[in-house]
């Protein structure tokens, strides 16, 4: 084990699939000689050569339309948008063709893209460098849909992202790059000392489709992920209640059993995520939930989301749900 | 092709930056292309054909001896060739105070037009005033033109109270309706196909408006190039497409966005009139551009010009290019300092001075000076205050829907 930030634990999870798979190609707006703009591929192109890890022209579009032909012809390609909200240009690619290759060729193709892309605010960024599109993806049957949380599961779920045959759409949460973030823009912590930090240097996977429960807890099941598992856990600890808190780490196909287990348990359950609520995933977990765990709600679900709007710039705080937004809603699950 | 590992085959090409930090940068010296090498064609009745030596040559008008000449001689008057100066000198020294005030917080995020401050201000002063701008962020140089407000610009830069649009997007994302000035938008290219589809409604409307806009090197990899050079091809409105080669896109290279080394010549495969312009060059600018917009006027349909630079400084504030590129090249960049270039022009011409100059640097610092510290009464991004928070669910749609309106109540500010 090495204690490690999220950009490094990337960036190991990726030397290690260059290494230990020749087919493994990366490419990216950025990411060559440079590193890319969040460092995550620092160091490869050097280490593997140009071949192997290259910039882009600046067209993602173009970017996922020669990852699904790279993959198609037996190469495992590992591309990034530079941010998740640059990824609308290469969403033709991605719904229409990488998402349904496979199925639409009776199984005579397929395509093991993974494509990775940072998302989520907290960093200043506006409209354009802050959205959280993963419910655009989960709409989309054929992909994969993973958002990763702390550097531990950072590398162990690129791992298995890659090596899953079937595309996947991989989220990062920017702003935990260096540290867990609990919702206090004040408060910075790095990954230093985080249990989550430790990382096992060489191969290292984590199943997909498997969640993760946090903390355990009889009272309420609280369920985010990304950059929202730092802020729930936050938002638990200031509602003073034993909430239970599960970080879903693959949206699609999700961990079904773990959440009915945990709603079964406690009875009540709050859904956090930062995009906006509607049609956001939490919709669906939330429709699911109650099919299956309806005799043993106590009280309604509860959701907690980014608003209806477009991302802001200056007030991103009163955008990003914060840790007293959810604790209130916690609380007010245990009121019915 | 470089760093091949074996088994890979040589035809598949990776292409790198010419230099990269550590080695010496090389652009060959000066120029080639001289002024006075190109003729200036008829804008009406010229095809593309006729723009072929245009599009593979460099049109300029401003000589290594400070002299203008050549068919693409303006013959501004000094009061004007001054005021263009002035408005450079105004954007780099703007520029110049809003780095500073990142670095202590007071704005998130900034970007300069460090290098390429001919291209926005020569190419707006061409223009007539109630044209359309469709900027990239490297042009906020054309509301300086139309006289925008500095406090204004500041306050949007700050985020506070009185930003028009009200702290919701990025720094240097202005939007200035009065000045025709289209709101800019992170997502590269999206203004150079909808510029196209402005301009065609100026026609359908039967209006004498034109639409100018603007996308970088890097960019023209992306589709919205495309669709815009071959929408103007196909419809022909009076619009200006112009790609800014400042030879990077962040940290990758020109190279990466063509294979070539010409991106001029691209609109003839568009059958659009196309020119490439030594964009360091004032007067070349200015030129090209009342050449496109006669064009425009006469229902002749789009000009397609490479702006030919470099990018002096940095992409943005969040930016090193020290990490992938020598630091001080620019100082050999064959087209030197546009500003430098139009001093020394007037100097020569007996118009301006040194001692001019001085004053003028001096006025302007102050008048910005003062514009930042008005602005600040408003708030600021490191201290606030900022638009209220209810500002997040207004505009949204034209009036706020019920679940819009709920969420607003339900954050209660
Ligand atoms: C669709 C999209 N992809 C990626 C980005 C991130 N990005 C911002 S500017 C830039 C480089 C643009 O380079 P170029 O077009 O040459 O313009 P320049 O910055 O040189 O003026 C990139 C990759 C973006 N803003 N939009
Ligand atoms: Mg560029």
């Amino acid at each position: 084990m090495t204690e490690m930030n999220m950009i490094q634990s990337l960036n190991s999870a990726l030397d290690n699939a260059l290494e230990t798979d020749k087919n493994v190609v990366i490419f990216g707006e950025d990411v060559g000689y440079f590193g890319g703009v969040f460092r995550v591929t620092d160091g490869l192109q050097e280490k593997h050569g140009d071949h192997r890890v290259f910039d882009a022209p600046l067209a993602e579009g173009g970017i996922a339309a020669i990852a699904f032909g790279m993959g198609l012809n037996g190469l495992r390609p590992v591309a990034e948008i530079q941010f998740a909200d640059y990824i609308f240009p290469a969403y033709d690619q991605i719904v229409n063709e990488i998402a349904k290759l496979r199925h639409r060729s009776g199984g005579e193709f397929s395509t093991p893209v993974t494509i990775r892309t940072p998302a989520g605010g907290g960093i200043k960024g506006g409209h354009h460098h802050s959205q959280s599109p993963e419910s655009q993806f989960t709409h989309t049957p054929g992909l994969k849909v993973v958002y990763c949380s702390n550097p531990n599961n950072a590398k162990g779920l690129l791992t298995s992202s890659i090596e899953c045959n079937d595309p996947v759409i991989f989220f990062e949460p920017k702003r935990c790059y260096r540290g867990p973030f609990y919702g206090d823009p004040h408060n910075v912590p790095t990954w230093k000392g985080h249990a989550k930090a430790d990382v096992p240097e060489g191969h290292y996977a984590i199943p997909l489709e498997k969640a993760d429960i946090v903390m355990e807890g009889d009272a309420c099941t609280v369920i985010a992920w990304g950059a929202m598992v730092h802020v729930a856990e936050q938002g638990i600890r200031n509602s003073g209640i034993n909430a239970e808190l599960i970080d879903l780490q693959t949206l699609v196909p999700w961990d079904r059993d773990t959440i009915v287990n945990s709603v079964r348990k406690t009875g009540r359950c709050v859904i956090v995520h930062e995009a906006p609520k509607t049609s956001g995933f939490g919709a669906e977990m939330s429709a699911s939930i109650q099919e299956r765990c309806f005799w043993h709600l106590e009280a309604p679900i509860i959701r907690v989301t980014g608003w209806d709007t477009p991302f802001p710039h200056t007030t991103e705080w009163d955008y990003i749900p914060s840790p007293e937004r959810i604790a209130e809603a916690i609380k007010k699950t245990q009121e019915a | 092709m470089s760093g091949n590992k074996e088994g890979a085959l040589d035809t598949y090409t990776v292409p790198t930056a010419p230099f990269r930090p550590g080695d010496e940068a090389d652009f060959g010296g000066s120029w080639k292309e001289q002024p006075g090498d190109l003729n200036r064609p008829d804008p009406i009745d010229c095809n593309s054909n006729d723009t072929y030596d245009h599009a593979h040559g460099l049109i300029r008008v401003l000589g290594d001896d400070n002299s203008a000449s050549g068919d693409w001689n303006p013959d501004l008057d000094a009061e004007e060739l001054i005021k263009g100066l002035e408005l450079m000198m105004r954007l780099r020294i703007f520029d110049d105070r809003m780095i500073k005030m990142q670095r202590t917080g007071k704005l998130s995020f900034y970007m300069r037009s460090f290098g390429e401050e001919a291209i926005a201000i020569a190419q707006t002063m061409a223009l007539d005033d109630t044209d359309w701008i469709f900027p990239s962020y490297r042009q906020p140089g054309a509301q300086f033109v139309r006289g925008r407000d500095m406090v204004s610009m500041i306050c949007h830069c700050i985020g506070n109270t009185e930003d028009n649009i009200r702290g919701r997007q990025m720094p240097v994302h202005y939007s200035w309706k009065e000045g025709y000035f289209i709101s800019i938008s992170s997502p590269v290219g999206t203004q150079f196909s909808q510029a196209v589809g402005v301009a065609m409604a100026s026609a359908y409307k039967g209006e004498d408006q034109a639409t100018i806009t603007w996308l970088g090197d890097g960019t023209s990899a992306q589709g919205d190039f495309h669709y815009g050079l071959n929408f103007a091809s196909v419809f022909k409105p009076p619009v200006i497409l112009n790609v800014v080669n400042n030879q990077w896109a962040i940290s990758t290279h020109r190279n990466l966005a063509t294979g070539g080394s010409n991106f001029a010549a691209r609109g003839l495969a568009y059958d659009i009139p196309s020119l490439r312009v030594d964009g360091n060059d004032f007067l070349a600018l200015y030129s090209v551009t009342k050449w496109a917009r006669e064009r425009a006027r006469a229902g002749k349909g789009a000009t397609y010009i490479e702006v030919y630079t470099y990018r002096a400084g940095a992409h943005s504030s969040s930016d090193d290019p020290s990490r992938y590129r020598p630091g001080d090249e620019f100082k050999c960049w064959p087209g030197g300092d546009p500003v430098d270039r139009l001093k020394n022009h007037l100097i020569s011409i007996g118009a301006w001075s040194e001692e001019k100059n001085a004053e003028l640097t001096e006025k302007i610092d102050s008048e910005v000076m003062a514009a930042y510290k008005e602005a600040c009464k408003f708030g600021d991004l490191a201290s606030g205050p900022y638009p209220p928070a209810s500002t997040i669910f207004t505009e949204v749609y034209e009036t706020v829907p019920w679940h819009v309106q709920e969420q607003r109540e339900e954050l209660g500010k």
